[in-house]
């Protein structure tokens, strides 16, 4: 078990050692940082002092070598529009960003799955025929136009919940948590939902795949012969059957659900990660934008390392794969 | 293609049509909705009512006009204007081109890439595999949407440049399946028997391997079409896809979005719903082709 972690943590490395070259080169390519941060009244010595200050007269190799030593010592540079360092502007709006994703995480699997089960169990009555057909929709609207659609019903005709904004919030081990406060969970309302509602639709039919799977197992008809309460069989066999793709998928979907929260956080002006790259990219805020992709891209490694270490703890045959 | 070869084919289509959609009412009304769609888009410029990028046609005297109301030019516009008074109608059907030309363009080119990929990776073998395959497991592990962000906040925008965006969105999958179902293509005796006869290898690849293991991405296609018409829309409607001048229908939604607030609706809700039109058909007749060929589901008894 050890050397296969150690071999995954391996090939994370690699894999992020990629990604930060892939992101360097990016930046390497788009353009010319000195024509970005000249003044109009530079004249060419100037433009060539600069470069030297920015380090850009240096052979590639060391570019990249001091790129990725500043970011392994937590140094990701300074704004350009907020002056303020970029580590630290990532991790004041990172709350923001995970508690609505976590809402609406909670709202996909306590909706998703016993809808699924129920039209796994029953698969050709009419209600489970209008579920399967709500999902197909929900997976066809697009988030953005799904978010445009809750602002004009609750807030703009009904006047029910805020379009915008956080609320109010309260601090719980020093961070401002919205879900602590009346105010705040008014205004996480609309966007979780708009989060959860592509969750909803994906955790169906996970589950209605998986509960349609497992139904026709010996092990069902073995228990139904023994004259087990249907109940019973529901919580003892089946659920915790399905219950593995989905925990697997959940957690790699924790990834999914961040990245996008970049859409529904634009949208409802959600002040989080999400709506950080965006402003960034459109007011070309180059050092959040990198930050942004190089943390993204670590956590996305981290998740997938978690999640192959979880698989094969799960499944012994993975382990002893070559 | 000799005249019996078609008809074979079309014989074969007709077969295949007629039984994923017959007593299927559903999915045949995405198809013919899905059709619908394409011919107004590729038709766009001679039955819609404005050319909306015509400047000289467009009067700002008639902007933000609500459905049914009557143009300046004595013309009536269906289903509004918008600010500067292009014709709603006009704009979505030159949008749905637009929208539709990226999504057909970055699929068709990424499946292609993918399956080549995929087909080269199975035929190979070795340090070839490795490195598609490392680079599969690469892409897969990364939100398409965000991959494509990544790709436009570090290229910029454009058109071409949203089209390579879904192209690397779409290729990894393609050559993930592609590889697997040629490995259990390459265990059967007609490979064998090609590479006795000498076959170059390109040729067995080409000749039997392709046709042979691409069904399970022509299965997906539809899916992968929805998902880059969707991608795109979301971009754009972000601001990081088409440019303002090739408006797609997320930048229609995105221009609407502003006057939305203030009771405006035409502008964004009805490209939005010609986009959830879209996308649901197109979502339908997937649904039903990938029942079609899964076993699991045909069904029992």
């Amino acid at each position: 078990m050890l050397i296969y972690i150690a071999k995954r943590m391996w090939q994370s490395l690699i894999l992020a050692f990629i990604m930060s070259l892939i992101v360097f080169m990016g930046m390497f390519v788009v353009g010319d940082p000195v024509e970005m941060l000249a003044d109009e009244d530079f004249t060419e010595q100037d433009k060539i002092d600069l470069a030297i200050e920015l380090g850009l007269d240096k052979p590639l190799y060391e570019q990249y070598f001091t790129f990725a030593g500043n970011i392994l010592q937590g140094d990701f540079g300074v704004s350009y529009v907020h002056n303020r360092p970029v580590l630290e502007l990532i991790i004041e709006r990172l709350p923001a960003t995970l508690e609505i994703a976590l809402l609406a995480m909670f709202i996909g699997l306590s909706i998703g799955i016993p809808m699924g089960i129920y039209s796994g169990i029953k698969s050709s009555s009419k209600p489970s025929r209008l579920i399967s057909f709500l999902t197909t929709v929900g997976y066809s609207i697009p988030n953005f136009w799904q978010a445009l659609l809750l602002i004009l019903v609750f807030a703009v005709f009904l006047k029910w919940l805020p379009a915008s904004g956080r609320g109010d919030t309260n601090p719980l081990f020093g961070i401002e948590w919205s879900l602590l406060s009346i105010d705040g969970l008014r205004h996480m309302a609309l966007p979780a939902i708009n989060l959860a509602i592509y969750k909803i639709c994906m955790q169906t039919r996970l589950a209605k795949s998986g509960t349609q799977e497992v139904l026709y197992q010996e092990y069902m008809t073995f228990a139904r012969a023994k004259g087990i309460s249907k109940q019973r069989i529901i919580r003892r066999h089946l659920l915790r059957n399905i219950l593995i793709p989905i925990v697997t998928i959940t957690g790699l979907e924790v990834g999914g659900l961040i990245a996008f929260s970049t859409v529904t956080e634009t949208v409802f002006a959600w002040p989080g990660i999400g709506k950080l790259l965006l402003d960034s990219i459109h007011m070309v805020d180059r050092p959040v934008v990198v930050a942004y992709l190089i943390l993204i891209t670590l956590m996305f490694v981290f998740i997938n390392f978690v999640v192959d270490v979880l698989y094969a703890i799960l499944d012994p045959r993975i382990r002893y794969q070559k | 293609m000799p005249m019996s070869t078609i008809k074979r084919m079309s014989n074969i289509l007709w077969h295949q049509y007629k039984t994923i959609f017959a007593h299927y009412p559903l999915a045949l009304m995405g198809l013919v909705g899905v059709g619908l769609f394409i011919l107004v888009a590729l038709l766009a410029p001679w039955i819609a009512p404005q050319n909306p990028y015509d400047l000289m046609t467009l009067d700002i005297m008639d902007g933000l006009l609500p459905p049914m109301s009557k143009l300046g030019t004595g013309t009536t516009a269906w289903l509004g204007t918008d600010a500067v008074g292009r014709d709603i109608l006009s704009t979505v059907m030159y949008g749905l081109r637009i929208s539709l030309f990226v999504a057909f363009s970055a699929v068709i080119v990424g499946t292609i890439l993918g399956v080549l990929l995929g087909l080269l990776a199975a035929l190979k073998g070795g340090w070839i595999e490795t490195i598609i395959m490392r680079a599969v497991d690469l892409k897969v592990s990364f939100p398409g949407i965000l991959l494509a962000l990544m790709l436009l906040a570090m290229f910029g925008t454009g058109v071409d440049k949203v089209i390579y965006a879904l192209i690397i969105g779409t290729w990894a999958s393609k050559a993930r399946l592609t590889r697997s179902s040629a490995l259990s293509e390459m265990q059967k005796e007609y490979i064998d028997a090609a590479r006795l006869a000498g076959l170059a290898n390109w040729r067995i690849m080409l000749r039997f391997l392709l046709p042979n293991s691409i069904a399970p991405v022509l299965v997906m296609l539809p899916m992968s079409l929805s998902g880059a018409i969707g991608a795109e829309a979301t971009l754009s409607f972000l601001g990081v896809g088409v440019p303002i001048t090739e408006p797609s229908l997320g930048l229609l939604i995105a221009n609407g979005n502003d006057y939305l607030l203030s009771g405006k609706w035409w502008i964004s809700i009805v490209p939005g719903l010609v986009l959830v039109a879209l996308v649901l058909c197109i979502n339908v007749v997937a649904d039903r082709i990938r029942e079609h060929n899964n076993p699991f589901l045909q069904p029992r008894g």
